[in-house]
């Protein structure tokens, strides 16, 4: 399938699909994004596994540090990415070995590795890359929006009180499928300086 | 399922709006408060460490100012806005983000006069270097892009001599260039042109002329397109270096394609200052729900007396980019098909003389320094907006001294033509 852009009904079938996240080169350093990425879907109500073999014997927000995807002592619904591109081919590799299959591969802002995503694929799992889930989930439910950012999205019910720890509807009108023409070119412009 | 897309007028209505979460309020509430109370310590930290959504300061951000800042990164296509105090204030907080002293940007000659000011003067102050291009020859900015050069500058249609540039081709010199184009696309708002559609990194608008377009507020709004790779080189470091002010913060890395509207507003708005005032927030909002009634009406009305007035015996020249024959036609009809807009100026037989005689007869229009209004509007510019130019830089920038300015209103037609009738015997 084409990653250069996604339809929100994907994006938003996965984030409201999943329960279970292992976040893989999650940080304990509270100014990292993967840390306070982390934080944002453990305060959504997704149940997360913070995966980075430094940091056992820790926790994030709560949640204990793994050493690997296969030490979780749960099934994981989505492995989210927090590596650099080249180490995506070995973690989708270990994904695909757990028992039960994880659904989706999601890698983060930044990551985009198309063998691992074909790799993931052809096992039958759903993959996002180069995309934040708190991003996606903040736009989604508009909660992006105090930043004045465009969430692409529509709604005519009166909005929830945003409260800690609640999860909030991401099923608002949809504006423009997956992105904007900007998106479009600006994936284009990477491959063609690439 | 594929999801059905709304169209432009839907947008200019809904878009960043939702029913108050508090009250039920239908229309977004002017909330006029400086601050906003944390949850806890936690929720305090994480809000000034950029790591969750919400409000601290209004100076950084408010409700109502982000209904407006999403409608209208709606409306132009982009990923994120950000509102501020003026159109001014839009340009010193955008180009603060991507100049450092000793830079340069490129601009075309053919802006508004207080935007040449601004440039000339104030950013020299700052080192920032203008370097002038002719909007009318793409060979001058080819000509002008240097090691230094950091962003380039255009008017879709440029204030105030009616002329429609030739966005794609000016885009292609600023992706040759690896800077972003910046496009003040005030004049056309959005429902007329969408420079991103055509090549355009950066949108800015003074919110006060035809967004708003009832003449009572003044704002400006930056729109981030989302397309420029703001890391490729270490030309923006502001945006792709780790920022001190933020714990060391990467602000491409943690915001991707709309980290230059995160930049603008936790660095430039936070910094510099120029924060909206949320009542002025919530006037150009209402505004905005009706633009696209409005300015279709402004160009068909526009239109009309750029006509009336081709015919008449006293009038030298029209230049409107909607008529047949104007220079800028062919543009216009590929830039800007529902029509020209409705600021243009036109020139008399009379010169000088005749030009401040019809200002002075004229009783409908209003004699001010504004566009975008509901009235119809007109000026002199060589005696005021573009005064602090020389004559040389006045006809360059469409502004000689037999020109007249006009920003066409919403009355009837035939009213405005009668008054300009009037005027022209008198």
């Amino acid at each position: 399938m084409n990653h250069d852009t996604y339809d929100d009904d994907y994006i938003r079938g996965i984030l409201n699909g999943v329960k279970t996240i292992a976040m893989v080169g999650a940080s304990p350093v509270n100014v990292r994004p993967s840390y306070f990425a982390f934080k944002y879907l453990a305060q959504r109500g997704y149940d997360m596994i913070p995966v980075n073999p430094g940091q056992v014997g820790k926790s994030l927000v709560g949640k204990p540090f793994v050493a690997s995807l296969r030490d979780i002592d749960r099934p994981v619904d989505m492995v989210d990415i927090f590596r650099n591109a080249d180490a995506a081919l070995a973690l989708v590799e270990e994904a695909l070995s757990l028992t039960p299959l994880p659904k989706v591969i999601w890698m983060q802002l930044g990551v985009r590795n198309d063998k691992a995503a074909a790799m993931a694929e052809a096992a039958g799992l759903k993959v996002v890359m180069n995309r934040c889930p708190k991003i996606e989930y903040g736009r989604l439910s508009s909660e992006i929006s105090w930043m004045g950012v465009n969430s692409r999205t529509l709604s005519a019910k009166r909005a929830p009180i945003p409260t800690q720890g609640m999860r909030l509807s991401l099923n608002r009108v949809s504006v423009g499928g997956g992105g904007t023409g900007a998106a479009d070119r600006a994936a284009q412009d990477k491959k063609d300086s690439a | 399922m594929t999801d059905r897309l709304p169209g432009f007028a839907t947008l200019a209505i809904h878009a960043g709006a939702q029913p108050d979460p508090t009250t039920g309020a239908r229309a977004t509430p002017i909330y006029q408060t400086t601050s906003f109370v944390f949850n806890d310590a936690d929720h305090a930290a994480s809000l000034f460490g950029l790591q969750a959504f919400g409000n601290i300061y209004t100076r950084i951000g408010n409700p109502t100012n982000a209904v407006l800042e999403e409608r209208v990164a709606a409306l132009e296509g982009g990923t994120a806005a950000l509102a501020v105090a003026s159109g001014h204030a839009a340009q010193v907080v955008a180009l603060q983000m991507l100049l450092r002293p000793g830079d340069e940007f490129i601009a075309a000659r053919q802006l508004y006069g207080g935007s040449i000011n601004q440039f000339t003067h104030a950013f020299k102050s700052f080192g920032w270097n203008v370097v002038w291009a002719d909007g009318d020859d793409i060979s001058t900015f080819e000509q002008a892009v240097s090691p230094r050069t950091k962003a380039i500058f255009i008017e879709s249609l440029a204030n105030p001599g009616g002329s429609v540039t030739d966005i794609e081709a000016v885009s292609a010199v600023a992706r040759k260039a690896g800077v972003p184009l910046i496009v003040d696309n005030t004049l056309a708002t959005p429902y007329l042109i969408r420079p991103i559609d055509h090549g355009a990194d950066i949108v800015l608008h003074s919110a006060t002329k035809f967004l708003g377009g009832h003449g009572n507020s003044i704002a400006g709004i930056i729109v981030d397109a989302g397309t420029f790779d703001w890391s490729r080189d270490n030309k923006y470091p502001m945006l792709s270096e780790p920022r001190p002010e933020y714990h060391g913060i990467k602000l491409q890395e943690t915001f991707g394609n709309f980290a230059f509207a995160i930049a603008c507003r936790v660095l430039g708005l936070r910094d510099l200052g120029p924060a909206l005032s949320p009542f002025n927030a919530f006037m150009i909002l209402t505004g905005i729900e009706t633009l696209p009634l409005r300015m279709q009406r402004h160009c068909d009305n526009a239109r009309a007396v750029a006509e009336w007035l081709s015919a008449h015996p006293a009038v030298a020249a029209v230049n409107y980019a909607g008529l047949a024959g104007n220079r800028y036609n062919n543009l216009a009809r590929k830039y800007a098909p529902k029509g020209a807009g409705a600021v243009f100026t036109f020139s008399l037989k009379g010169g000088y003389d005749a030009g401040v005689s019809l200002v002075s007869n004229l009783k409908l229009f209003s004699h001010l320094a504004n566009i975008g209004d509901t009235r119809s509007l007109v000026i002199h510019p060589a005696s005021t907006t573009h005064s602090q130019l020389d004559d040389a830089a006045k006809t360059k920038a469409g502004a000689g001294p037999d020109i007249v300015r006009v920003s066409i209103g919403l009355e009837d037609k035939d009213d405005i033509i009668a008054d300009l009738d009037q005027a022209l015997q008198g």
